[in-house]
């Protein structure tokens, strides 16, 4: 187990490193001068011409890029260029908004999710079964974005039960967590009713049931910790779109997380802004791939024996 | 000689062998396909829409562009069914109008990121070894980013625009493309018709197109329909953020975007763009589950 790990952890060295060549490439693809850009508008040429020689940006590609994963390492993830703060205080403030609503959002997609797809599977074919996977089909059509303005127009705005935007209170989380949650726990749903239907048709469930096991006893026991295997690798691929959908669901709600922050940085040409939140976004994904591997190594312990 | 004649005569064989396996395949296929109700519902709404941006020009009541202020928010009446936007626009022919940039970025996106994802596959599929581990390792750096962030990160360096938001989305698309007809190709390369037309002398060129390729189209074809739902959806999210058409573009996303500002007053204003989007997402899925059952049955049970 621990020689997995470490080969796992000597894994992505090569991922991140890839990573961070191409949010370093980001700042080269801007057409025109990085100085120039970095310098802001209306900066004069001395200034420009003090900030190339300071950023080392005359110096060949591959060592600005070295220098660039030595500052990244050291914490240093440039200067904002629209107030010139550190990118990495702005960061800090941010993260654990977004963290938060990853949280509550993922909580609901395996919650939700499991719950459904459970549903699904004890009665394959009834209406109940298809009543929760037409809605698990729409939960994977909807726009996250539409179905927050749809939810914040009945609840927030009809009802008047919830807070319309904002991030002060625990009922401001209801909404965005739901409106994020909601395509995981689609097809966490879907997952998880394929998964135990497969499962139940296994040789050990018709030995359990012919060993005259009572039917929950079964699905809880038998079958469900079985089919759980192949969902949490669902749940952990959709931990990156999850991330992703927070810079949509963050705009929804006007919530000032990491997402937002891309956003508005995307608007205002604030390319280190940028660079800086899609990075720690992306590490962020490569560790919590990382601990879905180590989770599904536990869970099947038939890997291990193999 | 005779060595060679015979040689030949078995690899016509092994290949007309090949061509009835694709055939028959076909022919289930497609009756696998047409007793799928949802397919078939699938399909429907997906052939409605393709034909919405054919018919725009004769359905839609208004010019889609037209401003006209002093019949802007009216609620959906006899005169707009949709009702007017912020600017005294008629929702319904703009609606209509965006169909065309909706599927547009959608299909362009997908082809974009599957032509370059499959040359990719075949490449690293067929070679294997060092090419392949290069590739491969290519794609895992793009899967690393979550979500639409690699889509933003490539927006971010070429600017807001619609073209942009579809070369971002089909780079994301990429590698998922990639990876599906890498797994295929070296499962195909092994099969006994491949060696003998190699032995024959036929080139890599000739064997990854003419051999290879046609027998590994039925993951594409699934993994296209699903990434046009997926294609769709983000770019309407990036529109909607105002990274992807710029107004007044009627691109669906854009015009969610500006009904967010109106929730309040004219809700319809963002309801009928996001009912668009949904309704094409869903007609893509329901195709895309339907195609998956029919070309690979096992999936079924």
């Amino acid at each position: 187990m621990f020689l997995f790990i470490l080969k796992r952890l000597a894994q992505i060295v090569p991922v991140i490193l890839g990573v961070t060549l191409v949010v370093f490439l980001i700042m080269q693809m801007v057409p025109g001068d990085s100085a120039v850009i970095l310098a802001g508008e209306g900066a004069s040429i001395e200034t420009v011409e003090e900030l190339r020689e300071n950023l080392g940006l005359n110096k060949p590609l591959y060592e600005q890029y070295f220098s660039y994963i030595a500052n990244v390492f050291q914490g240093d993830f440039g200067n904002s260029l629209k107030n010139n703060q550190p990118v990495l205080d702005e960061i800090m403030i941010r993260l654990p908004i977004t963290m938060e609503l990853a949280f509550f959002s993922i909580l609901i997609t395996i919650v939700l999710g499991l719950i459904a797809g459970i549903i699904s599977a004890i009665r394959p074919y009834s209406l109940s079964d298809i009543g929760v996977m037409v809605v698990a089909l729409l939960g994977i059509s909807l726009p996250s974005f539409w179905l927050g303005l749809l939810l914040m127009y009945v609840f927030s705005i009809k009802l008047q039960w919830l807070p319309v935007a904002g991030w002060d209170s625990a009922a401001h989380i209801i909404l965005p967590a739901i409106t994020l949650g909601a395509g995981g726990a689609a097809i966490v749903a879907r997952m998880t009713r394929s998964s135990m239907l497969e499962v139940v048709g296994q040789d050990y469930v018709r030995t359990a049931r012919a060993k005259g096991l009572k039917e929950h006893v079964i699905i809880y026991k038998h079958a469900l910790r079985n089919a759980l295997i192949p969902v949490i690798t669902v749940v952990g691929l959709q931990f990156g779109s999850l991330l992703g959908g927070t810079v949509l669901v963050e705009s929804v709600f006007a919530i000032n997380g990491i997402g937002r922050m891309i956003v508005d940085a995307i608007r205002t040409r604030d390319i280190p802004m940028v660079q800086g939140g899609v990075l720690i976004a992306s590490l962020v994904f490569v560790f919590v791939n990382l601990l879905v591997d180590i989770m599904y190594r536990v869970f099947n312990k038939r890997i291990d024996l193999n | 000689m005779t060595v060679n004649a015979s040689l030949v005569v078995d690899t016509a064989e092994l290949l007309l062998a090949r061509r009835q396996v694709r055939s028959e395949k076909r022919k289930a296929f497609f009756s696998a396909i047409g007793q799928n109700k949802a397919a078939v519902v699938g399909g429907i709404i997906i052939l409605l829409y393709i034909s919405m941006t054919f018919l725009a020009p004769i359905l839609a009541p208004y010019d889609p562009y037209e401003i006209n202020l002093k019949d802007k928010l009216q609620s959906p009446s006899g005169d707009h069914w949709m009702g007017t936007d912020d600017k005294g626009r008629d929702i319904l022919s703009r609606i209509l109008y965006g169909s065309r940039l909706s599927l547009g970025v959608g299909f362009s996106s997908v082809f974009f990121g599957a032509s370059i994802g499959i040359i990719l596959g075949l490449v690293a599929g067929y070679y294997g070894k060092w090419i392949d581990t290069i590739i491969s390792r290519c794609l895992d750096v793009m899967l690393a980013f979550p979500g639409i962030l690699l889509a933003l990160a490539i927006i971010s360096a070429l600017g807001p625009s619609l073209i942009n938001v579809t070369v971002a989305v089909g780079v994301f698309s990429i590698p998922l493309f990639a990876r599906i007809v890498r797994g295929s190709t070296m499962e195909v390369k092994q099969l006994e018709y491949i060696d003998a037309i190699r032995t024959l002398g036929a080139n890599d060129f000739i064997i990854i197109f003419r051999h290879i390729f046609p027998n590994i189209l039925s993951p594409i074809i699934v993994q296209g329909t699903m990434r046009l739902a997926t294609a769709i959806l983000s770019a309407a999210g990036l529109s909607f953020l105002g990274l992807g058409a710029q107004p007044p573009s009627p691109e669906w996303g854009a015009m969610l975007s500006s009904g967010r500002d109106f929730i309040f007053s004219a809700p319809y204003m963002a309801i009928f763009p996001g009912l668009m989007i949904s309704v094409l997402v869903l007609g893509f899925n329901l195709f895309g589950d339907g195609l998956r059952d029919a070309l690979d049955p096992r999936m079924k049970k």
